[in-house]
């Protein structure tokens, strides 16, 4: 799939993911393979228990897979310990939520400084690049806002901000616009379509929304656990 | 990497009703405990001998009471020359005779008739007992109807310099209050031995003799010589053990209960705090997840729950010893072996303070350590799915 030479930036091989309900298994993803290019942004559509959340979850690092290998951004995730994933997170991965995610007692500023804490930055440097990012989703002047002063949509380009500001190269997006009006949910994709384009964030994103499916340059439909197209 | 110090406030601040429930619940134990803190600390001290090392207490044999002893002048010259009581320059031993008698007084605070020692001393007594000293008016003039008060006594009788003191019907003027360092002398009163002998009916004898040793070593043997003495009989102890000897067992009971009730509460808050903390945490299970999916690891997410919950404790603690302070010199009372009332101050001291504040955090730490340790150990997925 990637033509030109250039490893994937997600590639998922034969991936298997069981989950044990009391004494039943119950099979959530059997023996998937993808491969993400470097730069694309990709919708992974399906119905509910299609597997496609739990895709996500694992080319995130949040969860591990049964069987198979997922690589992301040259590291094989299910290699790694708990601590050294958590860091490797911090690094490479940005989290866009459905429910945004925003903690309710910090400003917005804060809220976006929040991953650079595993930085090595200095307060001053940290703030500047919260600002920075900020301005990116258009809310510079929101900074001192806490998430219940701001609409929905504000509060989902805050997340955004967040999820870009330690600058990672990989952006998981569940459901980013489910919980939205159109009309901001049409903003949160056009900063999507901003981030891919013009700062050359590869994204994956789980979406139930046709029309936030077409924004994306490919579509991937999973049925029980496997691609179907 | 940990989490700002400012998420933990801002948490506690705008979680108020919940932060509240649990600092008001930490601050009422604390309170309790710092208040039987207090009162053990001070009924302890009552109840413990300020008796010297190098005194030995003389009492007929078989009394376990001073009240019930009786000892004849006559066996009290034989004893008093024995050569092992240290003498002060005139050579005149270093004792101190005592009569004691049982006198009925109505309570300041509620009328009731309570028994209240009286005692009888030569001018040696304070030289001898030690830890004696006049706080108000002055020493009692032999030969004159006057008495001094321990500060117990005024306090809950209500007998002030210049007021009179009825003694086997006969009017004595308190001319002075004294302190004892907080022990059972000063709820009593204490006069003129040779002025009280004979309107007490005591001409007979004394009660108890307290005896200064020259030489603290050779208390056994003074006390094999007088006790296997059949011609004086008596019983000879330390003045300390003696009068441990008789608050032993309601002291011990006392400070026992007082550590049972201290122990169940602590349990009981400890349980509460803990269930706040998981209140706190299920409530913010979401977060957790979001926290951990950015990076931050079990650790910082624990350390940080484990900070919070440590601030609530120590608001509570706080709270508690504030509620706790104004009972610093409440008086309480029992009964002593002589029948009569020992009075105790409580005793708020720093020291209980501090303790009350380090058992507040403890128990904040281990009430948050469990539901801190639930939101550590979450699957991300499974705290990302809550709401």
């Amino acid at each position: 799939m990637s033509g030109n030479g250039k490893a994937p930036m997600v590639a998922v091989e034969g991936v298997k993911k069981v989950y044990r309900r009391d004494a039943e298994e119950v099979k959530v993803l059997d023996g998937l393979s993808l491969e993400v290019p470097e730069g694309d942004f990709v919708a992974l559509m399906g119905p509910s228990g299609s597997g496609k959340t739990t895709l996500l979850n694992l080319i995130a690092g949040i969860d591990r897979p049964t069987a198979g290998k997922v690589v992301v951004a040259g590291t094989d995730v299910a290699q790694l310990g708990e601590s050294e994933l958590a860091r490797w997170r911090s690094r490479n991965v940005g989290f866009i939520f459905q429910f945004y995610n925003l903690i309710p007692v910090l400003t917005a500023e804060e809220n976006v400084a929040l991953p650079l804490l595993l930085t090595s930055l200095s307060k001053k440097e940290r703030r500047e690049r919260a600002l920075t990012a900020l301005k990116v989703v258009g809310l510079a002047e929101r900074s001192q806002h806490y998430p219940r002063q701001l609409s929905g949509g504000q509060e989902q380009r805050v997340a955004i901000a967040r999820a870009i500001v330690a600058d990672p190269k990989v952006l998981v997006a569940d459901e980013p616009t489910g919980d939205l009006d159109s009309k901001s949910a049409e903003e949160i994709l056009a900063l999507m379509e901003t981030l891919n384009r013009d700062f050359g964030k590869t994204i994956v994103m789980v979406t139930h929304d046709p029309r936030a499916a077409q924004r994306a340059h490919t579509q991937h439909h999973l049925e029980k656990g496997v691609l179907s197209l | 990497m940990a989490l700002p110090i400012t998420y933990n406030v801002r948490n506690v601040r705008v979680r108020w009703q919940l932060t509240l429930l649990a600092v008001v619940g930490i601050a009422l134990v604390v309170t309790t405990i710092v208040f039987l803190t207090a009162m053990a600390s001070g009924f302890s001290l009552a109840l413990r001998a300020t008796g010297r090392d190098d005194n030995a207490m003389v009492v007929q044999k078989g009394a376990n009471a001073e009240l019930t002893s009786g000892i004849g002048r006559n066996a009290a010259q034989v004893l008093l020359v024995d050569p092992r009581i240290a003498r002060d320059d005139a050579g005149r031993p270093l004792s101190s005779p005592e009569i004691l008698v049982v006198a009925s007084y109505p309570r300041k605070a509620d009328g009731a008739d309570v028994n209240v020692s009286v005692r009888g001393v030569t001018p040696r007594a304070f030289e001898v007992r030690g830890g004696l000293r006049i706080v108000a008016g002055r020493q009692v003039q032999p030969g004159l109807p006057e008495v001094i008060v321990g500060e117990r006594v005024r306090e809950r009788y209500g007998f002030e310099v210049g007021s009179k003191v009825s003694i086997q019907n006969k009017p004595w003027e308190v001319v002075g209050v004294f302190a004892s360092e907080g022990s059972g002398f000063e709820s009593e009163i204490w006069g003129d031995l040779e002025t009280m002998a004979e309107p007490l009916r005591r001409q007979g004898g004394y009660q108890a003799i307290v005896v200064r040793l020259a030489d603290p070593s050779t208390f056994e043997a003074f006390k094999n010589a007088w006790e296997n003495d059949p011609q004086v009989q008596v019983s000879v102890s330390r003045e300390r053990a003696f009068y441990e000897a008789q608050a032993g067992p309601i002291a011990g009971a006392l400070l026992g209960l007082a550590g049972f009730v201290g122990i169940v509460m602590g349990v009981g808050a400890v349980f509460g705090a803990m269930n706040t903390m998981y209140g706190i945490v299920a409530s913010r299970t979401r977060e957790i997840g979001t926290l951990r999916a950015l990076g931050f690891s079990r650790r910082a997410i624990l350390a940080s729950f484990l900070t919070e919950a440590a601030i609530l404790a120590a608001f509570g603690g706080a709270l508690g010893c504030l509620l706790a302070l104004p009972a610093n010199g409440i008086s309480g009372a029992t009964n002593s072996a002589n029948f009569s009332e020992i009075a105790f101050a409580f005793r708020v001291t720093p020291p209980t303070l501090f303790a009350g504040m380090v058992f507040a955090v403890m128990m904040g730490i281990v009430g948050g350590l469990l539901p801190a340790l639930r939101a550590a150990r979450l699957p991300i997925t499974t705290a990302l799915r809550e709401v």
